[in-house]
């Protein structure tokens, strides 16, 4: 995260009265691109709409404007351009679901024919589009060293064809094709993929991942991006009120959560090796994050599962310890309180199996 | 706004746009899907009542200044500009207040309380140091005003008559002015050219001082002096006593004539062990003014504990770290020579001390009695309706005792007696003092709602503990009376300032403009001026209410 001023909120508000112009962060900017411009058919509480805004905006910042976007089919691409309108005010192209890496892999070598170094390429899609229909797309961008920025906007199931089960859904979540039924309720735990890490495994200059709750966060892994050239590689998550069952309003707490609680990792990778991780500031056992979802709510009340919570937590404590996710005593907050809630999550791993 | 419809393509034949090369449909902006239509809520704007302000008893608006001062340079003339609208004495405040702000303020559940009280006395600080000068009186009304007490209530009330254009007189018994800032508080609390400086600026606004010169029958001095209306403002400077046990033989003191006697540059005659009965403030500046003239560790008695204590605790702590003893529990039960006979005391069921029957001598050349005040209220006599209970004057909502025209405030009137309270006092009875002149019926103002911590989203503020003030070392502090508190410096007051939450009030902190998914928050102005809604596009979500730290939006249903 990039560094500013001690200003009341330190460095976690979008922006602040009291920096300079050179200071401040893209979205704070009264004139920012607004990549997606409004009246777009996102729901109330999209974290998707405001994720591709925030990393599109510092894109075309970065760049100076020139950024051509590949979009793979989603819901970023439904709800921004239904005919005859568009909410894109940057030249974006879609071709199939699975295909947008291969696009956005054919603009960057339309350019580099051209002669044109200035003018940059984003491939971009849902979780949907990425770890499991454009996959082999993907990993030949990745593997070609096309130079290519694709972001995936993870919101862990197909939601707009009516929130199918993808291979970044979570262990335990409902879906409607992992219905809650069963000794195994929810979405099969040991399933799916890591995206981030199989990038890493290509050994890809430039690897991030980041959620909608840090956009400062999520504006400087863009800017980073743009410093490199060949693939890289940003997933962000993008938490859906539809499909995970969360109040609209909450959907920057949520994604909050899933950092806090350590579920969702958020680190930078470089030629395949994590160079820096993001602390957790204020630890939170995982049934903080997960009681606010629907999808959840068969592993609560009477008929509830603390066994699986328990599995769960146990995930979140092994990203923990493999991203080093909890800084060091005496670095923001933390202190005892954070070395008690630890242990307690070690025992209510302990508890029923 | 950034957003806007594209501009047309260049026109085609019979006039119609043509559409871009290659792309055989016309092209749209979403602009027109109007997506405000979906919401069944709107997000507003609020401002609330921090928590700060609420309990500021010389009302002032804490927030307010703090939010100016966090610009620093120059934004801490435009502070203590601010401040001084409701309070001229800053750099006193700044250190002999209390700061029941600090105490109530709502950072103390996220690590520790702005640091409000160096961060005003930084302020009252520097307009010293820089010759910041009151805003000029408007043109005279013609209106005259007798204040009878140079203390914080009369000046205060003063000052602020003063700026509404009337001619003020001020009278005082003592010599010189300050009242009970003078005369109580001892000058390592309050050196005594910071409180001339603050005095003599709003002096200069043009009112008539007269010390020496006692009130003895207000309603004479109202008659002869042809003033339109008055404020008694006269303190409590008369010490209560009790009857000490063959106390006539020991050297017995009030602690009000003490301080008195010591800002006044005498020498009190303590002999070397003082006992100092009592456990108010008064009784803690006794003991350690004791402590600095005779060299030795003066003994603290209080009859109830520690706890129950009504002086404040960082005045307790300071005094223990300068040597003062305490005896809690206990009584004076005699006096023989250079003797005290001390009672031990319990509390029983209803925290009320008991006697024991347990006993303990200890020695002592004077005892000094801080048993409390009360206020001479002789002035007062033969004025019609005035209200006495209690040993003091009963005041209406308007600061007004039951005679017509006469205004009184500060400890001679019900509520806690400190100088923030009499300052408080002096606005308030300024402003019905001013309506009553005027003919216009004045009320208090209502006071918005007080945002509570649970109402902000304090994951946007970074850790940021308290800066703490530097002490006079401890030696120095038994035998001077150099001030014991120091200021902090220009960085450290910066920091201070800006660790203020800004508890339900925007702080322009572009977190609503950041995270909308429908960029339906516009930044209509410059850095610090207040965002809207663009109502046609928000979609009534919510996301810009949960995250906004300080609590300053709400949502409103919608009609339907």
């Amino acid at each position: 995260m990039s560094s500013a001023p001690f200003y009341q909120t330190g460095t976690f508000a979008v922006g602040n009265r009291l920096l300079g112009p050179g200071e401040a962060s893209v979205q704070s900017d009264p004139g920012r691109s607004n990549a997606i411009t409004k009246g777009h058919r996102a729901c109330q509480g999209c974290g998707e709409a405001l994720g591709a805004r925030c990393a599109l905006d510092a894109a075309l910042a970065a760049t100076g404007g020139r950024v051509i976007a590949a979009n793979a089919t989603g819901c970023l691409e439904v709800f921004s351009t239904p005919f005859p309108e568009s909410s894109w005010r940057l030249p974006w192209i879609h071709s199939l679901f699975g295909n947008a890496p291969a696009v956005a892999t054919g603009i960057a070598a339309a350019l580099r024919a051209q002669g044109r170094t200035d003018v940059r390429v984003v491939g971009q899609g849902g979780d949907g589009g990425t770890l499991d229909i454009g996959l082999g797309c993907l990993s030949g961008m990745f593997e070609r060293g096309d130079d290519v920025l694709y972001i995936c906007y993870d919101n862990e199931a197909y939601m707009n064809t009516g929130v199918q089960r993808s291979a970044a859904t979570p262990p335990a979540a409902r879906t409607a094709t992992t219905e809650p039924v069963g000794g195994h309720p929810g979405n099969a735990f040991g399933q799916g993929k890591n995206l981030p890490l199989i990038a890493m495994a290509h050994e890809i200059p430039y690897v991030a991942t980041a959620t909608v709750a840090e956009l400062r966060d999520l504006e400087h892994k863009v800017t980073r991006a743009m410093d490199f050239r060949g693939p890289r590689y940003i997933h962000v998550l993008v938490p859906c009120p539809l499909g995970w069952g969360s109040e609209p309003a909450k959907t920057i707490e949520i994604a909050r959560l899933a950092k806090e609680t350590g579920l969702f990792p958020v680190f930078e990778a470089e030629e395949g090796c994590v160079v820096a991780s993001s602390p957790i500031r204020r630890l939170r056992p995982v049934e903080d994050y997960l009681r606010l979802q629907r999808r959840y709510a068969h592993l609560f009340g009477d008929d509830g599962r603390p066994d699986v919570i328990a599995r769960l937590q146990r995930l979140a404590n092994r990203n923990i310890e493999r991203f080093g996710l909890l800084a060091q005593a005496g670095e923001d907050s933390g202190g005892d309180g954070r070395r008690d809630l630890l242990e307690t999550l070690a025992a209510s791993e302990r508890g029923p199996q | 706004m950034s957003d806007h419809v594209p501009t047309d393509p260049p026109a085609g034949p019979h006039g119609h746009p043509a559409p871009p090369f290659a792309i055989t449909l016309e092209v749209g902006s979403s602009l027109a899907n109007q997506t405000g239509a979906w919401r069944t809520e709107r997000p507003e704007y609020v401002r609330r009542l921090p928590p700060c302000s609420d309990a500021c008893p010389a009302g002032e608006d804490v927030q307010r200044w703090l939010y100016e001062a966090e610009s620093g340079g120059e934004g801490y003339e435009r502070a203590w500009r601010s401040l001084v609208r409701e309070n001229p004495f800053p750099a006193v405040m700044g250190r002999i207040c209390y700061h029941p702000c600090e105490s109530a303020c709502n950072r103390c559940e996220l690590d520790e309380a702005v640091g409000i009280n160096s961060v005003e006395r930084f302020l009252g600080d520097e307009a010293i140091a820089r010759g910041w000068e009151l805003p000029a009186p408007p043109a005279a009304t013609g209106r005259r005003v007798l204040v009878v007490g140079a203390g914080p209530c009369g000046l205060s009330a003063a000052y602020h008559l003063a700026l509404r254009g009337h001619h003020v007189t001020v009278r005082d018994s003592a010599q010189q002015a300050g009242g009970m800032m003078r005369y109580g508080i001892p000058a390592y609390r309050l050196p005594r050219e910071v409180l001339d400086a603050e005095i003599q600026r709003i002096l200069a606004l043009g009112i008539e001082l007269r010390c020496g010169e006692p009130v003895a029958d207000l309603r004479h001095e109202l008659r002869e002096g042809g003033y339109d209306a008055s404020l008694l403002a006269v303190g409590a400077h008369v010490s209560r006593n009790i009857e000490i046990p063959g106390g006539t033989a020991a050297h017995v003191i009030d602690a009000v004539t003490m301080l008195r006697g010591v800002a006044s540059g005498e020498q009190p005659q303590l002999g070397r062990q003082v006992i100092v009965y009592g456990g108010g403030d008064t009784a803690l500046d006794a003991a350690r003014s004791a402590r600095r003239l005779t060299g030795v560790n003066p003994v603290i008695i209080y009859r109830r504990t520690r706890e129950r204590m009504p002086a404040h605790p960082e005045e307790v702590v300071q005094a223990e770290e300068e040597g003062i003893e305490f005896r809690w529990l206990s009584t004076i039960a005699a006096a023989r020579d250079g003797h005290l006979r001390v009672e031990r005391m319990r509390l029983d069921d209803d925290g009320i001390p008991q006697p024991t029957g347990e006993y303990e001598e200890l020695d002592a050349d004077s005892v000094i009695l801080a048993l409390g005040q009360s206020a001479d209220l002789s002035p007062l006599a033969g004025l019609d309706g005035v209200r006495v209970s209690d040993g003091v004057v009963e005041v209406d909502e308007r600061m007004m005792t039951g005679h017509a025209g006469v205004f009184a405030g500060g400890d001679m009137t019900p509520g806690e007696r400190m100088a923030a309270v009499a300052i408080g006092h002096g606005r308030r009875a300024a402003r019905h003092v001013d309506g009553w002149l005027r003919g216009i019926a004045t009320s208090e103002p209502p006071r918005e709602r007080v945002i509570g911590y649970d109402e902000l989203n304090t994951w946007y503020y970074a850790d940021a503990p308290k800066t703490v003030r530097p002490l006079l070392e401890d030696v120095r502090r038994q035998s001077t009376f150099e001030e014991v508190v120091h200021g902090l410096d220009e960085g450290s007051a910066l920091y201070e300032a800006r660790r203020c939450l800004s508890c339900g009030n925007c702080f322009s902190c572009d977190n609503c403009y950041g995270v909308c998914p429908d960029n339906a928050v516009l930044k209509p102005g410059p850095p610090g001026e207040p965002y809207a809604i663009d109502l046609d596009y928000c979609k009534g979500c919510g996301i810009c209410v949960s995250e906004c730290p300080c609590g300053a939006i709400e949502m409103v249903p919608e009609e339907i």
